[in-house]
């Protein structure tokens, strides 16, 4: 996506069906597909296209952990050395009264982490300008994308007759 | 796609609905002028949102002495409202959250206008607390911030400052996991849209494309939150009975409050999305895609929370007189016989006998029933919370403290004015957001349309095939 000017060749379909197999048949032709983009999340093809299990979920994990230790030191600091002050007769060290503040803050810091970290590695975020190919791709199209930048007329030839044998409503080229 | 859905259940999407058309059936109230029922609607919001700041000015201007709280009674309508806008929250994140980790599709149909209800609601909660500490410019206190004090702590070991921390995560996180719902469907907005609107609703979507490693993360960021979300809103309403809970006080200090608070905000929550989904539904004309088959599954849901509330009314009585305890045993005779015996009576009546109304199918998918038990339990719910925290506090252990407690104007005209907080907030997001997950309603429409499921699948199938 951060490439200046490259040349996009992208066949829209109209069923999700349609589009797995077509990524299927890609696969099958060694085609290198750019991206796929679909109007809601088509189970089955991440493992088509090659993808990996997102990691988001381990940087929660590690997230939340340093969100738990900065709750339960920070308030063990302040009661057992910064400022010990005696509740109720109870111990300075009273770890049971820490544990709703810990969990706060260990979904807090899990959550806020991930979100933050989900919006910069997909490049998204207030006032960032994606272009689009397609303005339907959002509603009812799903799209297969390839970079033709530097392709030449043959290749070309045969994504185009890719797209008419596996049924693509559309094809189109866009450079963005 | 996903898990294969039964022939019996129910379309959860009627009318035969395309990809297209939900993207237009949903989108296009944001684009058109708004409908005369909805200007009247906002107007009277307005109105009460007016008054809501007015009285909290004129609290803030005179003083707290503009209640009616004294000595004795110390709490009495801005905690109960404060709970009890928190308990009506807690159904969003239930729809939301819970229902996603039990892969219940019918989520789908009304999690967005629910969760939006959770932020607006946890926003009014929000008011109570800090418009009790009547300098309200000094509310930054309640965070434990380095301060030239000494630094001087907040007391770590205190329920209330449990409760500051539980709101604030419950109030971020819930408007996270909303907002990344969102972030797709302004997209789709955005594609429709020309011009300025263009230029809005792409900066409110990120810039999303729709790329398949986007929606990778996407679901796995959705589910992590779920399961954030999920222990989260059980510790919020956990917390905010703790406040009472862990109080010596006769009829608030039992261990029964945790799980009874929190069945009881999920069952004063689905009915304050009955109610709002209700109109909804009809003034947008999204009755396809918030079916009769929503509406009975919530309505379930209140029979179910409503009876384990029921449950926990009785126990406590139960254990009151199994204690021993004379002054436990007093605290539950005075809240059923007491000054305030008419705020037990509606509770009782609204909370676990109205919805044993729901084991009747009929009155389950009936519109006009589920509206009118959905305001008899919003009632409900908040006659509970008045009737712990005021009636308890009414008879106290010292029978020379005793106190009577009736609201002033200023106490009545802000829970007034936070429902106008709330009805703003609510019509303004019904005006810019799709109201209903375009996106995951789609993603559920091969198996959960009508065409695909139920009775009517069979004909289109044959249709099809002419």
């Amino acid at each position: 996506m951060n490439k200046e000017n490259t040349e996009v060749l992208f066949g829209l379909y109209d069923d999700e069906t349609d589009l797995l197999k077509a990524v299927k048949v890609a696969k099958d032709d060694h085609l290198d597909i750019m991206d796929v983009f679909t109007p809601f999340p088509v189970h089955g093809l991440d493992p088509l296209l090659g993808l990996s299990e997102s990691r988001l979920h381990i940087a929660g994990f590690i997230y939340g952990a340093i969100g738990t230790l900065t709750a339960f030191l920070f308030m063990t600091w302040v009661f057992t050395r910064d400022w010990p002050i005696i509740f109720g007769g109870k111990p300075y060290f009273s770890a049971p009264a820490f544990i709703p503040i810990t969990f706060e803050l260990t979904v807090l810091f899990a959550a806020v982490g991930m979100v933050v970290t989900f919006y910069i590695i997909c490049g998204l975020g207030p006032g960032v300008v994606n272009p689009s190919l397609d303005d339907r791709i959002t509603d009812d199209k799903f799209c297969i994308a390839f970079d033709t930048s530097n392709a030449d007329e043959s290749v070309v030839e045969k994504l185009k007759s890719f797209f008419s044998s596996t049924g693509a409503s559309e094809v189109n080229t866009k450079t963005i | 796609m996903s898990a294969p859905v039964s022939s019996i259940r129910e379309p959860l999407i009627n009318g035969g609905k395309t990809y297209h058309q939900i993207t237009e059936d949903i989108c296009s109230p944001t684009e058109k002028t708004p409908s005369t029922a909805w200007v009247i609607a906002f107007i009277i919001a307005v109105a009460g949102l007016a008054f809501y700041v007015f009285c909290v000015a004129w609290t803030v201007w005179v003083g707290i002495g503009s209640w009616d709280l004294n000595r004795t009674i110390g709490w009495g309508w801005d905690i109960t409202n404060f709970v009890w806008w928190v308990g009506i929250g807690h159904a969003g994140t239930l729809i939301s959250a819970i229902l996603l980790l039990f892969r219940q599709k019918w989520r789908t149909g009304v999690n967005r206008a629910a969760e939006a209800m959770t932020i607006f609601a946890v926003m009014c909660a929000g008011q109570f607390p800090l418009i009790h500490m009547g300098r309200l410019w000094l509310g930054f206190f309640i965070f434990p911030y380095p301060n030239t004090r000494g630094p001087l702590w907040v007391n770590f070991n205190s329920p209330l400052l449990w409760d500051v921390f539980a709101i604030s995560t419950y109030f971020t996180v819930s408007l996270l996991f909303w907002y990344t719902g969102l972030v797709p469907d302004f997209a789709t907005v955005r594609d429709r849209a020309k011009g300025v609107r263009r230029k809005i609703y792409n900066f409110l979507s990120f810039g999303w494309t729709g790329s398949a490693k986007h929606w990778q993360r996407w679901e796995s960021l959705s589910l992590v939150l779920a399961g954030l979300a999920t222990p989260l809103v059980l510790s919020v309403h956990t917390i905010v009975s703790f406040d009472f809970a862990t109080s010596v006080i006769p009829g608030w200090h039992t261990t029964i409050f945790p799980p009874y608070f929190v069945a009881g905000a999920i069952f004063s929550g689905f009915a304050m999305v009955q109610t709002l989904m209700l109109m909804t539904r009809k003034v947008l004309k999204l009755e396809e895609y918030i079916t009769l088959a929503h509406i009975e599954s919530m309505n379930k849901v209140i029979l179910a929370t409503g009876t384990i509330v029921g449950v926990a009314y009785l126990t406590e009585l139960f254990i009151a007189w199994y204690s021993g305890y004379i002054y436990e045993q007093y605290a539950f005779y005075n809240r059923v016989l007491g000054p305030y015996w008419w705020s037990y009576v509606g509770m009782m009546s609204c909370n676990v006998l109205s919805p044993q109304l729901f084991w009747s199918r009929k009155i389950r998918r009936s519109i006009w029933w589920t509206f009118l038990m959905s305001i008899f339990v919003n009632i409900g719910m908040w006659f509970e919370r008045f009737v712990i925290i005021a009636t308890t506090l009414a008879r106290d252990y010292l029978p020379s403290s005793w106190s009577y407690y009736t609201p002033t104007w200023v106490e009545i005209g802000l829970f007034v004015g936070t429902l106008g907080l709330f009805f703003t907030l609510y019509l303004i997001f019904s005006r810019v957001a799709p109201t209903v997950a375009a996106a995951e309603i789609k993603s559920i429409l091969k198996t959960s349309g009508d065409q695909y499921t139920g009775p009517n699948a069979e004909k289109h199938s044959h249709a099809e095939a002419h």
